[in-house]
């Protein structure tokens, strides 16, 4: 299934997503658990906000890494896993 | 992409810090759980640490870079403080986790908590009817508060974590535990086997499924998984099975010293929070830094790396994955915690397992015979 760009993603409640200096990443956190992300998985959820659609969120990483080229793929479908481990939903 | 990252480094070669903080604020406690995993003799415990002590022992841990913090006990809600130590926590940017029986819960403290940034509450039940689950609690109203602190939390919007320990006593109820959590909204449900230290150690024989059981269960458990599935429910079931049936040992805590520290209420530092129980000398945070107590005391060193390790896991080749198992099951059930966990079947040792497994077959000791959790009978266990 495709992800629509007008989607919009937000953190599942209770989910915190914050920078953790000693592990050198952001991290989400959960009930009693902790997921520490990747550099890319870090610099697409910190654009999560509940408000921005997934074409806001493309938008805007491809103008931060203009190098990367065309990112609607790599966004999407790491948006579709998020949503399957549960960590975020769209509305 | 894939979301995920190796493990961080810590301040020292190859010794990773301490992401997980348990504070075991009190072992008092106002239920009675014979299968409680506190030590036996926790009424001798002497003075609990203070606001100010546990407030130093957060900071010191958030400088660490730990980053989940359980409040637990015994019962943390007995503690008046609690409400300062969340917001000092929240503050200090911990993802904060109160473990409550729900007994001394309000509805107010439930909204307090949240507005001093609690991040979740996990709230305990022994089984889903009234009569079981105030036996096992050997209390008369837990049921009927458990359920109404269990509203309270879905109301404020928490996440809902909710625990029930299994035992052979409540494991021919997993239908309706189950669908008792739907009822309530949980989005978590763990359903947590019995490990046997503590008060579940000296309980062991009364509390112990037997393997047709534990199949059954399981076998309910899947059932119910598919049903969510197809329902599109999001709550998740985490069935934790008993190691008392497998071939191969826990790797307990991820390792000893290498994700987990836990502070006892006196202020002893302990890589578990059953590790009290061996003959190992702890450090206390009324004495020593929380850093040097992580890297350098010679407690947390002892099971760090494999050089302690003696036959059958020094050769194995599963020393990496195992960690050669649980310290604590192996003293409890060999008198020597160097040895190999027990439950692996490559253990001189295993027949204890086996033992066990077979007096679970034929248990018929009933709840009143199991020995509760309370400070007349935690005497008996130090005053010989």
């Amino acid at each position: 299934m495709t992800l629509a760009m007008e989607q919009t993603p937000r953190l599942r409640p209770g989910f915190r997503f914050q920078w953790e200096p000693a592990q050198n990443a952001h991290v989400l956190l959960y009930p009693e658990g902790m997921v520490r992300l990747n550099d890319s998985a870090g610099a697409v959820l910190k654009e999560v906000d509940g408000q921005r659609t997934v074409a806001d969120i493309v938008e805007t990483l491809e103008q931060q890494f203009p190098e990367a080229g065309s990112l609607a793929e790599d966004v999407g479908d790491f948006l579709k896993d998020a949503e399957q481990q549960h960590w975020i939903l769209f509305t | 992409m894939n979301g995920h990252h190796a493990m961080p480094a810590g301040d020292r070669p190859g010794i990773g810090p301490p992401l997980w903080l348990l504070a075991e604020l009190t072992y008092r406690c106002p239920l009675q759980c014979p299968y409680c995993s506190n030590p036996l003799d926790f009424a001798q415990t002497e003075q609990e640490l203070t606001t100010e002590e546990w407030v130093r022992v957060l900071r010191q841990g958030r400088e660490m870079g730990a980053a989940q913090l359980g409040f637990s006990g015994g019962e943390p809600l007995v503690r008046p403080d609690l409400p300062e130590l969340i917001a000092e926590a929240r503050q200090l940017g911990y993802y904060t986790n109160l473990i409550t029986s729900g007994l001394g819960l309000t509805e107010a403290k439930v909204k307090a908590f949240r507005d001093a940034g609690l991040d979740h509450i996990q709230v305990s039940f022994q089984a889903s009817d009234p009569e079981l689950n105030n036996a096992v609690a050997g209390s008369r109203k837990a049921f009927d508060q458990k359920l109404a602190m269990a509203r309270a939390v879905k109301e404020a919007g928490y996440p809902m974590v909710l625990n029930f320990v299994i035992h052979r006593h409540n494991i021919h109820q997993m239908g309706d535990i189950i669908s008792l959590c739907e009822r309530l909204g949980a989005d978590y449900v763990e359903l947590a086997t019995c490990q046997y230290y503590g008060w579940a150690f000296q309980n062991r024989e009364g509390l112990m499924p037997s393997k047709a059981q534990l199949q059954t269960a399981e076998a309910e458990v899947n059932a119910y998984r598919e049903r969510l599935a197809e329902s599109g429910s999001a709550m998740k079931l985490i069935f934790v099975t008993p190691d008392y049936y497998e071939e191969r040992p826990k790797a307990c805590m991820n390792g000893w010293g290498s994700l987990f520290l836990t502070v006892a209420p006196d202020g002893a530092a302990l890589p578990c929070h059953s590790a009290r129980l061996l003959p190992i000398e702890f450090p206390n945070v009324r004495e020593s830094s929380l850093h040097s107590i992580w890297y350098d005391s010679p407690g947390f060193n002892h099971y760090r790396g494999d050089s302690w390790m003696p036959e059958p896991c020094r050769s194995c080749d599963e020393k990496d994955k195992d960690f050669g198992g649980c310290r604590c099951q192996a003293y409890l059930l060999t008198g020597n915690a160097d040895n190999a966990d027990p439950v692996c079947s490559k253990s001189p040792h295993h027949d204890r397992i086996l033992a066990a497994r077979k007096a679970a077959d034929h248990a018929t000791a009933g709840l009143e015979e199991l020995t509760y959790r309370n400070a007349n009978n935690s005497r008996l266990f130090f005053r010989g």
